[in-house]
């Protein structure tokens, strides 16, 4: 210790030329700590525009839509000022009407519409209509209104109006979870034949979990294989294993049509053998049968790489010592080997049921009605429906979900116990 | 090699042999017995067939021919977790995901023994190498010694009447190796049990087995106790393979009762024991232990024969001096003195007589 400057009455270690060592040690790191940065700050920038930007421009648009409050700043201001439940007077309504004739001419009309009819089915046309005639129309208004349309006097309508007046809305979420909100703007859950997506939801968990166990099972024994058979031999198999991943996705999914579909490989090959009838084909395609199917296949790699990863760095002496020990092949095997492949099967588990809970293309091509999964609803709302506002709760719904099966996964088996590989 | 037919041998290997591809015989025509209570090391380098013959032993190899016998039964077809035989393996083999107390219950949990009965054998069998106090533990919380404690007590707690050991101590340091050596051995005489051990250091094959059977090639080269190993090594590749030697190759001049005469390749003539040598005229190798080596005549027995030497080389090894010499156009002969009071040190350079007595020259086959 003599030979290291140290100031016994402070208690502050220095260095050689007096300055504090802490300081003296922050003072030789920042150099290196700053290349790193600099190394690092591509991609940095890179996650930033590309990952974190976009996701929280949508986690944004799921809770705000200013569609109405742009276009009828000052409806929506009325909106604001009255309670709940209030009868329009006759200056709101005229400064609806004179939006409607505004936006007509603008033609922004639609918008506006199209945004209430989220909300309330079959009330776009309602806004269009009005929006055309709104000019010509003078007071008293309601009665000018009514005579348009009756509908124009439902306080269902105005109660919706009053919800899509604010820009931040729950309202996205509620339909999510096909829920919505009745007059007196209490949750209430939605008609029975208009619930869609909590079936959808929970349908895509199960069969997520069921591709996820599929994988698992004919994953296991490829991964064993692959770890203790001789080098030449495991990576013949390797290859085989990767195979798919050099193909492409659409390829795949497309040759798992051709053999499924109902004139497919498969059905032809059971009808030649005399299995099964030519009137009695197997319908493996455009129902949850081909999305499992298919899935299984695409993710199975997944799952088979990080049990691969884990397995081979089992010793095969730990079987030995346990069959040495008095155990059989399956008591070695379930008190010894499974244990110890448990982070792989985690972490494949894990990776499996996150991607086959956001799959789309694949359940696109070949799930049919009753094999679609909540992306392909998702995609339904940016593409068709051009409710991006619900897409992006949906989005953030199933985001959430997964975040919580990650927490789960840590508390009960710890991420840094996870492999991938 | 001597084989007791008919022994009431505890372990017996008769004419096994081991191939893995069918075109080479790993172990070739394996005869050997073991008597019961009895410490045997197998010893031998890398690739000797020592651990395949442990691994058939195990059951985790089947021999390709020949029987392997197990009190008197065979155990040929016998798999590995009915033959009650207790084994430690070189990287311990701990199951990472369970307790040390865990690990202990293993061969008694898969032996349906009782839970009080359990837990009394795991007591004893952590007494027996003092880690009483580290049942809760993980594999992964113990240095590499105490682990290698858990292992032993693990083999050893469901009373295994064989106990099999594959170079349990090769992940030690020196110091706790030759700690541990010494503690095996007082389990060994303790418990009684028989243990077959697999290693390729010889002074720990030495300082612990009743016997060693020196694997090379698939084969055993001299079985015996570990002086006669060393004293009287059977060929020129056990000489070699135990301890340190001298070998000084040349030609059988004459050869009768238990002695010959050796015409050394610089045309000295020594005295030496014939031991794989039977005619005059042979190709042999002498060979000499470098401590048995004297260069002061007073040492000598009188009219012993010496030979010319000259010191190339003096290494100060601090217990011993060892001197480098070119003795009979051989460069690497070595002499060990010990650094005793007055001991004198050699100069590189000068030339001295050496001698030794003639059993400690042995004229092996020429390797």
């Amino acid at each position: 210790m003599a030979d290291i400057p140290a100031d016994q009455s402070a208690g502050i270690m220095r260095a050689a030329d007096g300055r504090p060592l802490k300081v003296a040690l922050a003072r030789a790191q920042t150099r290196a700590r700053r290349r790193a940065f600099l190394l690092v700050a591509p991609l940095l920038f890179f996650v930033l525009v590309t990952f974190v930007v976009p996701i929280g421009q949508m986690l944004h648009r799921s809770v705000h839509n200013p569609t109405f409050v742009d276009n009828m700043p000052q409806v929506a201001a009325w909106f604001r000022d009255t309670p709940a439940g209030t009868e329009p007077d006759e200056a709101a309504l005229a400064a609806l009407i004179a939006y409607l004739a505004a936006a007509a001419e603008a033609r922004t009309i639609g918008a506006v519409g199209t945004r209430v009819n989220y909300e309330m089915q079959g009330t776009r046309s309602l806004f269009t209509a009005a929006g055309r005639r709104a000019g010509r129309l003078e007071a008293p208004y309601r009665e000018a209104l009514l005579d348009i349309d009756a509908k124009w006097g439902d306080p269902a309508l105005w109660s919706t109006m009053r919800q899509v007046s604010t820009a931040y809305t729950a309202n996205f979420y509620l339909a999510a979870v096909d829920r919505t909100r009745d007059l007196d703007g209490s949750v209430t859950r939605v008609a029975p034949d208009r619930a869609v997506y909590l079936t959808l939801f929970q349908r895509t968990f199960l069969l997520s979990a069921l591709i996820t166990f599929l994988c698992l099972l004919l994953g296991f024994p490829i991964a064993h294989l692959l770890a203790t058979l001789p080098l030449r031999y495991s990576n013949l198999l390797m290859i085989l294993v990767l195979l798919p991943f050099w193909t492409s996705l659409l390829v795949r999914t497309t040759a798992w049509m051709v053999i499924l579909q109902g004139q497919g490989v498969l059905n032809n090959a059971l009808v030649s053998l005399g299995i099964i009838g030519d009137t009695g084909r197997v319908e493996l395609m455009y129902n949850q049968a081909g999305t499992v199917i298919a899935m299984t296949h695409i993710l199975l790699p997944f799952m088979v790489l990080p049990l691969y990863s884990v397995m081979r760095t089992i010793n095969p002496s730990y079987v030995r010592a346990a069959r040495s020990l008095g155990a059989t092949s399956w008591t070695a095997f379930r008190r010894v080997y499974l244990p110890q492949t448990l982070p792989g099967i985690g972490a494949g588990s894990l990776l499996v049921f996150i991607l086959a809970v956001g799959y789309y293309i694949t359940p696109a091509l070949v799930g049919g009605a009753s094999g679609q999964l909540i992306s392909n609803l998702i995609a339904f709302h940016m593409q068709n429906s051009l409710n991006w506002s619900l897409a992006a709760a949906l989005a953030a719904l199933l985001l959430a979900a997964v975040l919580a099966l990650y927490w789960l996964y840590d508390r009960l088996v710890g991420v840094d116990n996870m492999k991938l590989g | 090699m001597a084989v007791e037919r008919g022994d009431a041998a505890f372990v017996a290997f008769e004419h096994v042999q081991k191939s893995y591809d069918g075109e080479t015989l790993v172990v070739k025509d394996l005869n050997l017995s073991i008597g019961k209570g009895e410490f045997l090391t197998m010893l031998g380098p890398s690739g000797s067939g020592k651990t395949t013959c442990l691994m058939m032993l195990a059951g985790f190899e089947t021999a390709t021919h020949g029987e392997i016998r197990l009190a008197g039964r065979p155990i040929n077809n016998i798999p590995p977790h009915k033959r009650g035989i207790g084994m430690v393996f070189q990287n311990y083999a701990l199951f990472p995901h369970m307790t040390v107390a865990e690990n202990l219950a293993f061969p008694l949990q898969v032996r349906n023994l009782g839970k009080a009965e359990i837990e009394a054998k795991i007591k004893r069998a952590l007494d027996m190498v003092q880690m009483g106090r580290f049942g809760g533990r993980r594999p992964a919380q113990l240095s590499g010694g105490q682990q290698q404690r858990i292992a032993l007590a693990r083999a050893l707690v469901f009373e295994p009447e064989l106990v099999l050991m594959d170079e349990p101590l090769g992940a030690l340091d020196k110091q706790l190796r030759e700690h541990m050596q010494f503690e095996i051995k007082h389990l060994h005489d303790a418990l009684g049990v028989t243990v077959v051990y697999v290693t390729h250091d010889q002074s720990e094959a030495l300082t612990m087995s009743d016997r060693v059977a020196v694997f090379n090639d698939g084969r055993i080269q001299q079985l015996a106790p570990p002086e006669e190993l060393y004293e009287r090594p059977a060929n020129s590749f056990v000489a070699q393979f135990i301890g340190e030697n001298n070998t000084l190759p040349g030609t059988v001049e004459t050869i009768a009762d238990g002695a010959c005469t050796v015409r050394l390749a610089g045309g000295e003539l020594i005295e030496a024991v014939p031991v794989n040598v039977s005619a005059a005229g042979e190709r042999t190798t002498v060979s000499i232990r470098p401590e048995r080596v004297e260069f002061k005549p007073e040492r000598l027995p009188p009219g012993a024969r010496t030979v010319e030497a000259e010191v190339l080389e003096f290494i100060y090894m601090g217990d011993t001096f060892r001197t480098r010499m070119r003795v009979a156009g051989n460069d690497n002969f070595v002499m060990k003195c010990r650094n005793s009071i007055g001991q004198r040190k050699l100069e590189p350079g000068e030339r001295v007589a050496i001698g030794w007595v003639t059993p400690d020259a042995r004229a092996l086959d020429p390797h």
